[in-house]
């Protein structure tokens, strides 16, 4: 097994662990190049079929090439798309940097969703590369039913054992792709041939390195157009994933507020 | 680009000896930080009027920066010229020890980081004696703040001295033990001018002369399953391989039914090629010639290298929360995908991480590392961690938490004693449910002859008795051969020996057991009876066949008899059956294949009569 195969097997692992033991699960997808390749791991994970609703929180604020992708692929894969849209900033938390606020839609997005599909567990698809609280995840993520996430006091996890079992009121967060990297997901992306909204490409010099919203997510300079080009920008490049994501950058601590109170 | 495969190290040690900086450092100095991470590390140092801190490039929480502490392990990606890593940091802190366990677990190698000037303190020895119980074999010691002794070579001789002692007792030999100092980066990832005298490796070359951990494959094949997938007419057990590796054609034999099977196919998604063997470390699904009763929990292996089926446990375990473990004590062990309710028979030995002496106890408390005999009512399939450390160790569960961890050092397949205790009204059912972990009930399987009664009572019988259950089948052919001898098959006569068979259920159900019985009891007012005589402990199982399928099986030769004219009143043929109006279950076992009507029956014992019976949803 090369390192690629221990990741796909080590995901599968544990969403096969997850589904067996979490009733009422849903996949969080972002159309992003991370979670189509979870996407792609569930259908492995279950010889081909996804055996649990797939979510988009959708602020309306995503780029038309993301709409266009998502529909084509829930229908070519007979994916079970719920779409939930997240309220309005105005309802966010005033005290959060503009941007940050803006990012906070989808955390509230998120526990709506709970709330009336009334879901146990979701499945997300964060790595631990990206961010540095997310760096210090687990793996199965307990969360209060407001969202919170108490990062002093995470249950223990070792040998690949979850904590699988919750008080009624809590609902966990399942991170598969917490040990992949974003050259990981590149490189698996381009040997699996998973598509890839083409945003991720080049044009005119820039490219979408992390995609979120149009308000909030900014291309950065680039040339690279393909899977193996992108895999070369990365071997060498010195800027962060998430320097074209603003609500990262705004205060110290920013992004830690949000996660804490449910953020992804 | 070609890729080697990464290296998953852990840096432990005592709080405060220099694990965050040590790491900062070596992510600077490797050229991994992202632009900008040094001046945004500067900016936080500054804004809290300390100097230059980098500690903060791994303490990613405001509570850690604020308290110079790591409070919870970490995980950060860098590459040196060899290989890519990724870093481990665990927090070393006395009360954050189940999240130093946490990241210690996933790693291939360990840095323990030691103060010069304080020596190896009661952390660092905790973090060396986990390392080695959480199965980190490769160690290299950096003896940190070098620069506060002066470079002294004898002040780094006596610590070095003291560490190699400890590791030694332990069973390691740390593979360098290196002068440094974190904050200047000497000895980092070039040599340090300072140290003259020392001319081992720098700690990054210390990280290129671990080796990568393989793959158990040349083992004993451990296939524990995790879930049973029916995707369309296959019927795909899945999980993932642990050790040993297994082919298409290959016999697989399943603990603890004991059942075996040829492997048909191995099952793969998106693979232009077919898959004839897997090994180690894959997660895979399999398809088999012939339908068991295999479910998640369940360890596939080959004949000749089979698990234990152990019912005591001699385990070390480490205690992670604040209430004390003690003998008595019930908790759930998890091994692999394999659950059981184990008792705390014994505490062998609580050891002193100081001395590592060992002392008989009766309590267990946070943070303690002892040795503990564990007693299960079912067998439990397991290996020695001395054997197959991924199937000879486990988590120990309490309520809603994983609370400790242990290593099987030793199993004993002792036969399992589960006597009939006569009754005594001096026990309450609560008493007798909660020793037996599920409450006493009566099945009452009623259908035609041939309809598959007894095959699926006995075959119920032995999944539950192999779980640990008090069960027992009363089947009709075997009570008239004793009980009701007497009776004939005259109306009044069959009627008897149902209403003597409620009788007898009952009392089984009173002791505790579960009791199954195998009557034909064509008759909805005879079984109306039974429900009365069973009361809410009743639960009628119609084994629903049509006649024509059960005539075709005619197991006994009575159809054929009794379309012979030589059995009168023969039930379907010459008297009617009464088909239950409202069974507690209906399985068909003229569809239904006998693996999932047993699984389907399983599961409504498991929720009827459970411990967990009322909770079980939630799980």
């Amino acid at each position: 097994m090369n390192d690629l195969d221990q990741l796909e097997s080590q995901s599968i692992y544990i969403l096969r662990e997850a589904y067996h033991s979490i009733d009422r699960m849903a996949l969080l997808w972002s159309i992003g190049k991370d979670s189509n390749a979870l996407l792609w791991l569930c259908r492995k994970a279950f010889f081909g079929r996804v055996p649990f609703p797939v979510v988009q929180l959708d602020t309306d604020m995503e780029l038309p090439e993301v709409y266009e992708f998502r529909d084509r692929i829930a229908r070519e894969w007979d994916l079970d798309l719920r779409v939930e849209h997240c309220p309005p900033e105005s309802e966010m938390d005033p005290t959060l940097p503009p941007n940050t606020r803006a990012a906070a839609r989808k955390t509230v997005g998120l526990r709506n969703l709970l709330d009336h599909g009334g879901y146990q567990g979701v499945v997300v698809g964060i790595r631990r590369d990206e961010q540095a609280t997310r760096a210090k995840e687990r793996i199965f993520s307990p969360r209060t039913l407001d969202g919170a996430w108490d990062v002093k006091d995470q249950p223990a996890e070792f040998w690949d054992h979850y904590k699988t079992r919750f008080a009624e009121g809590t609902h966990v967060r399942i991170h598969p792709l917490l040990a992949w990297t974003e050259m990981d997901i590149w490189r698996y992306s381009k040997r699996e041939d998973i598509p890839i909204v083409p945003l991720y490409f080049s044009r005119n010099g820039k490219r979408y390195r992390s995609l979120g919203e149009k308000n909030i997510t900014f291309p950065v300079d680039s040339n690279a157009s393909t899977i193996d080009e992108i895999i070369a920008e990365l071997a060498v490049t010195r800027v962060s994933e998430r320097a074209g994501r603003t609500m990262d950058n705004e205060s110290e601590d920013s992004f830690e507020r949000l996660r804490s109170s449910g953020y992804m | 680009m070609p890729q080697t495969s990464q290296l998953r190290i852990v840096i432990v040690g005592h709080v405060d000896h220099g694990k965050s900086t040590l790491i900062g450092r070596l992510l600077n100095d490797t050229g991994s930080l992202p632009d900008g991470k040094v001046d945004q590390v500067q900016e936080m140092s500054r804004k809290r009027g300390m100097p230059f801190e980098w500690s903060f490039v791994m303490d990613a929480l405001q509570a850690e920066r604020d308290q110079g502490i790591t409070i919870d392990t970490t995980q950060i990606h860098f590459k040196t010229a060899q290989r890519p890593y990724v870093i481990i940091d665990a927090p070393g802190h006395a009360e954050f020890l189940k999240n130093m366990v946490t990241g210690a677990s996933q790693a291939d190698a360990a840095i323990l980081v030691i103060d010069a000037a304080e020596g190896a303190l009661e952390q660092s020895r905790r973090h060396a004696f986990l390392l080695h119980l959480l199965g980190v074999r490769q160690v290299a010691v950096a003896v940190n703040k070098m620069d506060r002794v002066d470079f002294d070579e004898a002040r780094f001789q006596a610590v070095e001295q003291e560490i190699r002692a400890y590791l030694g007792e332990l069973g390691v030999t740390p593979t360098s033990v290196i002068p440094v100092a974190a904050r200047h980066g000497d000895n980092i990832a070039g040599p340090s001018d300072k140290a003259p005298w020392y001319s081992g490796p720098t700690v990054v070359e210390a990280l290129d002369a671990f080796m990568p951990s393989r793959a158990p494959l040349d083992q004993a094949l451990r296939f524990p399953i995790q879930d049973v997938y029916k995707p369309d007419d296959r019927r795909i057990l899945a999980g993932r391989i642990e050790s040993g590796r297994l082919r298409v054609g290959d016999t697989l034999h399943f603990a603890p039914t004991g059942e075996s099977a040829t492997i048909i196919t191995i099952e793969a998604w998106n693979h232009p090629e077919t898959v004839l063997s897997a090994g180690a470390g894959q997660s895979i699904g399999i398809t088999l010639d012939k339908r068991l009763f295999v479910e998640r929990g369940h360890v596939g292996f080959h004949r000749e290298q089979a698990p234990k089926l152990a019912h005591t446990l001699s385990v070390r375990l480490f205690w992670l929360v604040s209430r004390p473990l003690a003998v008595g004590d019930v908790l759930t062990l998890k091994i692999a995908t394999s659950e059981h309710r184990v008792t705390v028979e014994s505490i062998t030995a609580v050891i002193d991480i100081e001395d590592l002496s060992a002392t008989p106890g009766k309590i267990i408390h946070r943070n303690e590392v002892a040795e503990v005999v564990f007693r299960s009512r079912r067998p439990i399939p397991v290996d020695e961690a001395s054997d197959l450390s991924r199937t000879g160790r486990g988590v120990l569960i309490d309520g809603y938490d994983v609370v400790g961890g242990c290593i099987v050092l030793e199993a004993n397949e002792a036969a399992a004693a589960t006597n009939l205790h006569a009754v005594d009204h001096a026990v309450t059912a609560d008493e007798r449910a909660a020793a037996n972990g599920h409450k006493g009930g009566v099945l009452w399987f009623t259908g035609l002859s041939g309809a598959g009664k007894s095959t699926l009572a006995m075959a119920l019988e032995r999944v539950l008795f192999d779980r640990g259950w008090q069960v027992f089948v009363l089947d009709g052919d075997g009570v008239r051969g004793g009980l009701n001898a007497g009776l004939g098959f005259s109306l009044e006569d069959r009627a008897e020996n149902i209403r003597r068979v409620a009788e007898a259920a009952k009392l089984f159900a009173d002791a505790g057991m579960v009791v199954i019985t195998s009557l034909i009891s064509p008759l909805a007012s005879d079984r109306a009876r039974a429900r009365a005589i069973g009361g809410e402990r009743f639960h009628e199982v119609h084994v629903a066949a049509d006649l024509a399928t059960c005539e075709a099986r005619d197991p006994k030769g009575l159809y054929a008899k009794a379309r012979a004219g030589d059995i009168p009143d023969f039930t379907g043929i010459s008297s009617p059956y009464e088909a239950p109006e409202n069974p507690e279950v209906t399985i068909d076992t003229g569809t239904l294949p006998q693996a999932d009507a047993l699984a389907t029956l399983v599961d409504y014992v498991e929720r009827t009569f459970g411990a967990n019976a009322a909770t079980r949803r939630l799980a």
